[in-house]
């Protein structure tokens, strides 16, 4: 029996080897190298010969603290993921509520039809947005002037580039969490809905007091997946805006791209990665402490 | 009754005509003559249909070679995730073995750990290892999914032990209970997480774009965002290769899409 064991155990080894390996070779070691990395001036010199690197300490986190382009990224991320993330979720949980009402026709069909955006390539998609964005002859802004309202510039001041990409981004999204907020709405019986009914509640009542609590525990795993999806924003401003204008579409993963890849601060832009990092740990670990501290209320 | 009836419906048809509009759209633009599109009030439909944009796209900007790219580049990527995630999920479902439970536990708490981190670094890895501008730079992040051997572990579990237990019985190898039993009990979730890998691959932007660096070598989105910044006039051209580039996976999804939504439930629900 004991061979049998041994045998089956290295069975085991033998399936989860190799992608261990791979685990550990293509992203643990990196990711660790990434905080090594940081703690260097890695840069064009470096590349081209191993022996001009330097230990630094922190000096590239104290440079990039005191580097306006960097707060402004992470002013721009900040808001992106304050406006989207609130955003976004309205809008899926609103379609999900809609499309799993028992009187909506061909629900199955809408919910693909609705999710499709998500799986479509995100440069494509950007591309076909900065089209329908575009000042003069958008669809948006043609919608916009048929209502009698002036042409926005879209993409091209300050004030609106966020909101733009903004729509774009809820627009491509949103199927994403819809889909999950289906599935946990179709567990909540319907027999609370009809208790709720009979005490007289009207429909936002039975939104808030029977749908709401129902779903508080996904709402906090979207909003968390939210807000880490929002600070990973890139392919969106460098295709649509290139960080423009006015700098005022920079999001940190895009400022990490320039630094590390067009200026070859591959040090610098390690410690951006980290900064990027921990914000997210730091943003979901309060989440979390709101939840519970919510949840002890209920 | 029948008002809220009726007014959900419209609601569903409303961001049905959102959602589907730019997609619609995207199409028409890409059959219009070169200037169409750029004139108010923007034109729904193509005055005159023509192919124009795509003959374009393919021979004088050199979209054949991309859309091999792409398409060589996610079924490998495909291949190779299955390989190296589907023998693992399993194990670490049903095979005992020492620290199992210590290395899945690591493995959770790395899954808050965004990849983008270890870009660079990774980055002058495969420099130092020539593998920069290649296939197999391109294809290495694809290998270790933890996420993938989430999905496989969570389907692996249900299978029954006492059918393993009876092959062993019978005097079956490890090798050959993977083969014969294991892999066709879990088709349904290796067909998801194909699916996954497929179309992440085929839509990925940020590592292509730092590891292929010879345009030749170029994917079909790092391809698209180049010429969108040198052709921004050419809008019915640019719409044609949003088309060229979207159209593969919709339809993969659309034909496949119960599996994908499976495995993002089964994905999601794991916190």
């Amino acid at each position: 029996m004991s061979v049998g064991i041994t045998r089956r155990e290295r069975a085991a080894w033998g399936f989860v080897a190799p992608a261990l390996i791979a685990i550990a070779v293509f992203f643990a070691v990196p990711v660790f190298a990434a905080l090594l990395l940081s703690l260097t001036d890695f840069d064009i010199y470096a590349l081209a010969d191993i022996g001009n690197v330097r230990f630094v300490g922190l000096q590239n986190y104290e440079r990039l603290f005191g580097n306006p382009l960097f707060w402004g990224a992470m002013r721009n991320t900040g808001l992106f993921a304050l406006l989207g993330v609130p955003l976004s979720i309205a809008a899926s949980l609103a379609a999900a509520v809609i499309l799993n009402a028992r009187v909506v026709k061909w629900r199955a069909l809408w919910r693909v039809m609705f999710f499709a955006p998500f799986v479509t390539t995100l440069v494509a998609t950007a591309v076909l947005w900065n089209y329908l964005l575009h000042t003069k002859y958008g669809v948006i802004n043609w919608a916009i002037t048929s209502v009698g309202l002036p042409a926005v510039d879209w993409l091209g001041q300050p004030s609106t580039s966020i909101p733009a990409i903004l729509m774009f981004v809820v627009w491509k999204t949103f199927g994403y969490n819809m889909l999950i907020f289906l599935a946990v709405l179709q567990t909540v019986p319907d027999d609370l809905y009809e208790a709720a009914r009979i005490d007289g509640a009207g429909v936002w009542k039975q939104f808030r007091h029977v749908t709401l609590p129902a779903i508080a525990p996904t709402l906090l795993l979207v909003s968390i997946i939210s807000v880490a999806s929002f600070f990973q924003l890139f392919a969106e401003p460098y295709v649509m805006t290139q960080g423009g204008p006015a700098q005022s579409t920079v999001t940190v993963l895009y400022f990490m791209y320039e630094e590390g890849f067009k200026w070859w601060n591959l040090g610098s832009a390690s410690a951006v990665a980290f900064v990027l990092f921990l914000c997210i740990l730091a943003i979901t670990l309060v989440q979390l402490a709101v939840a519970k501290r919510m949840g002890a209320y209920e | 009754m029948k008002l809220r009836a009726v007014l959900l419906n419209l609601g569903v048809a409303v961001i049905a005509l959102i959602v589907l509009f730019p997609l619609a759209w995207m199409v028409s633009v890409s059959f219009m003559s070169t200037g169409e599109a750029s004139t108010f009030p923007p034109p729904l439909l193509p005055r005159t249909f023509t192919l124009e944009h795509y003959r374009d796209l393919f021979v004088t900007q050199g979209m054949g070679r991309y859309m091999w790219n792409s398409l060589a580049l996610a079924t490998l990527a495909t291949i190779l995730a299955l390989l190296f995630t589907v023998p693992a999920g399993y194990a670490f479902a049903k095979l005992a073995f020492r620290g199992r439970d210590r290395v899945f536990q690591i493995l959770v708490g790395a899954l808050v750990v965004p990849a983008q981190i270890g870009t660079l670094p990774l980055f002058l890895m495969l420099k130092s290892m020539g593998l920069v501008n290649t296939y197999a730079g391109a294809l290495v992040p694809w290998l270790a999914s933890i996420f993938g051997l989430f999905l496989v572990r969570q389907y692996a579990l249900s299978i029954p032990d006492e059918m393993l237990e009876a092959a062993r019985m019978d005097g079956a190898s490890e090798g050959q209970i993977f083969r014969r039993i294991v892999l066709p009990a879990l088709q349904p979730i290796i067909v998801t997480l194909a699916l996954f890998v497929f179309l992440g691959s085929w839509n990925d932007f940020l590592w292509p774009l730092i590891v292929l660096t010879d345009q030749s070598n170029y994917t079909l989105p790092v391809a698209l965002a180049a010429l969108s910044r040198e052709h921004v006039q050419d809008v019915e051209m640019m719409m044609a290769g949003a088309v060229i580039t979207v159209a593969p996976v919709l339809i993969l999804f659309l034909a496949l899409q119960r599996y994908y939504i499976r495995g993002m439930l089964a994905g999601s629900v794991k916190g």
